[in-house]
């Protein structure tokens, strides 16, 4: 049976302290993802300025596990369609039109169905920028070009193993252009 | 996209973004007019719009001060333009969720040039469409009462089997879920646009309007699944609320409006007249944008195509309505159908037509379909025809069951004014949204790109 796993809800590490590298082509980013991977640097992302194709396998990334809430939160915006409409107009204010029964639910599904699909993509957003840590204003922007042509390598220094010297010469033996280490003092 | 550039040229397959560029070439192609000062062309443009706009709200003000009497509204045809502009402007925002959510969905390629404006239009479509909403129950200031909540005039709810109220669900459900995707869309981009800003305040403005976007490929995985999600919610929800609007009508009974097809010929329609201001709109915006390499005449050929089968749809639920109206026997179906075409209202019928289902006939010879001037012509003509479709459904209105009660709708002043005003708002929030954040899809755009497959060869 197909369950939600924990580690499909992967949330946004913050890139405080660590090492960047710079890469040109969304090749080159893929390679650089799967020899991370191989090395095992924990907690290692790769920031791209569009979706690329085959990036998630190349980190071991699961598939995100968003659709569940989608689900759950479908099924929750069905029921209070359902229960709100008839609680108010069979209980709280039964209303007798053109007599015809107080529990007319045909006349209820528009309302059900747009409850559903409501709640249903609301809740996904709200998940979505829980796990991608928006809005934050404060972010700090480890390069400028990361949202407009080139990808980014990050290697975290929480990762195990970390390494600073070892992790750039590493970055740099994947062909990342400009490697930087970045640190929280010489952050703003 | 798994087809590389040999492959794709051995099958004429044409590109879909054209002119070599390169990723930084289209953020900076892009990214452009929201980073110069605006021209003197989109200051007149703008100028002009927002002086319509601040008319509309004044005389809005005034209609409201002295009451609805001014308008041409009367007993029977109690609805009059509030209803036609809500019906026609909710149809045209259906395009955009259409070509950003079912093209997904079909994982079409060529969405990706037009998706971002058309998804614009659609919020500011069905912001303007529920404005009139709430104007036409007379009395805007009380329009919190179609919302159920707790209140203190004991349990007093809204009526759930009132299709106002199925209105009210559908269009604030439709404008919320489509704001959401098109913003999740947009923050993206407007993080580019953000690192590529100069100047400090317009740094802040991103940086506050992109939300703290990075990039990273968690936050892209999950970003991918969500849009996927949004567009299966919303490709539904486009016909359940032009459904639902039909439902205004269908619901009643009332010959001509008491019918069946209602849903699929509303929405049919709705696609239509979507499509024909997304052209309108889109041919404009290459121009003035210099965008031709991103909106080529291949996006434009496709939704011409789109309008043209729609044309047809909505040519043949003209026709079926005939068939239908005389099949049935029923005389005051027969009558109401019969005064469509030939009572006091005809020429009105005719407009709708010639060009709802003769002008988009053009579209079968590819030499039209790929000419600006005729293009642009042919939508502003559509959008024209799908304005008086909607005038013709409400005019069954003027001549109903009982001839005693028969009166003749004549629209005043007031009336047209507020049908200007709306295109006034309409544009306004448009022109405005051209300046600050970017017309086309910047990171969208780039994974449709052909270049990307050769860059390591």
């Amino acid at each position: 049976m197909y369950l939600p796993k924990l580690e499909q809800f992967h949330k946004y590490k913050e890139m405080d302290e660590g090492v960047l590298g710079l890469f040109e082509t969304p090749e080159a980013i893929i390679h650089a993802a799967e020899k991370a991977k191989e090395k095992d640097y924990k907690g290692f992302d790769c920031i791209l300025p569009y979706p690329v194709h085959g990036i998630d396998e190349a980190m071991g990334t699961p598939r995100s596990g968003l659709p569940w809430v989608t689900f759950f939160a479908g099924i929750f915006g069905c029921t209070i369609g359902i229960l709100f409409q008839y609680l108010t107009h069979a209980h709280d204010w039964p209303l007798n039109i053109s007599g015809k029964s107080l529990n007319a639910w045909f006349a209820y599904v528009p309302i059900i169905f747009e409850l559903t699909v409501f709640s249903a993509g609301i809740y996904t957003v709200a998940a979505l920028c829980f796990l991608s840590g928006i809005p934050k204003a404060t972010r700090r922007i480890l390069h400028p070009d990361l949202t407009s042509h080139r990808f980014g390598l990050w290697i975290p220094k929480s990762a195990k193993g970390y390494n600073e010297s070892e992790v750039v010469s590493f970055v740099k033996g994947l062909g990342g252009s400009e490697v930087t280490v970045v640190k929280p003092e010489n952050q703003k | 996209m798994s087809l590389t550039q040999a492959v794709r040229d051995k099958l004429d397959i044409p590109d879909l973004v054209t002119g070599g560029k390169s990723l930084k070439d289209v953020t900076v192609d892009i990214a452009k007019p929201n980073e110069d000062f605006p021209t003197k062309l989109w200051w007149n443009t703008f100028l002009l719009v927002l002086t319509i706009t601040l008319i509309d709200v004044a005389i809005i003000g005034y209609l409201f001060y002295e009451g609805l009497y001014l308008l041409g509204i009367n007993n029977p045809v109690g609805w009059g333009f509030f209803v036609v502009n809500f019906v026609f402007w909710i149809g045209i925002g259906h395009a955009g969720t259409l070509i950003s959510a079912v093209l997904f969905l079909f994982r079409q390629g060529w969405r990706t040039g037009i998706n971002r404006a058309a998804e614009a239009m659609t919020i500011f479509a069905v912001l303007v469409a529920a404005s009139n909403l709430i104007l036409h129950v007379g009395r805007p200031w009380l329009g919190f009462w179609l919302f159920p909540y707790p209140n203190e005039r004991g349990p007093l709810w809204v009526n759930f089997r009132s299709p106002l109220i199925w209105d009210t669900f559908a269009v604030s459900t439709y404008l919320s879920i489509s704001m959401v995707f098109w913003y999740l869309g947009l923050i993206p981009d407007l993080a580019t646009l953000r690192d590529r800003a100069t100047e400090t305040w317009r740094k802040n403005l991103y940086n506050v309007l992109s939300f703290g976007w990075v990039g990273s490929a968690r936050s892209w995985s999950h970003l991918e699944i969500v849009s996927m999600i949004l567009a299966a919610l919303s490709t539904p929800l486009v016909l359940s609320v032009h459904t639902i609007v039909s439902f205004d009508f269908a619901v009643s009974i009332l010959p001509g409006w008491h019918t069946t097809i209602f849903p699929p010929y509303f929405v049919a329609g709705a696609i239509f007249s979507g499509f024909a201001m997304v052209v309108t709109l889109m041919v404009i915006a290459r121009e003035v944008f210099n965008l031709k390499n991103y909106i080529t005449m291949k996006h434009l050929d496709n939704m011409n195509k789109i309008m043209m089968v729609t044309g047809l749809i909505v040519g043949l639920a003209y026709g079926t309505e005939f068939f239908i109206a005389w099949y049935s026997g029923n005389e005051y179906e027969v009558f109401a159908f019969w005064n469509r075409a030939f009572g006091p209202y005809g020429w009105a019928y005719f407009i709708m037509i010639s060009c709802n289902v003769l002008s988009p006939q053009v579209f079968w010879f590819r030499k039209l379909r790929y000419n600006i001037p005729v293009m642009f012509v042919a939508s502003l003509v559509v959008n024209v025809g799908m304005w008086f479709e909607r005038f013709v459904i409400m005019m069954t209105l003027n001549r109903d069951f009982l001839p005693s009660s028969w009166a003749m709708y004549t629209p005043t002043l007031f009336d047209y004014a507020m049908l200007i005003g709306t295109f006034g708002i309409f544009f306004t929030l448009f022109l405005l949204w051209c300046r600050i954040m970017p017309v086309i899809a910047i990171a969208e755009v780039k994974t449709v790109m052909p270049q990307k497959e050769g860059a390591h060869h």
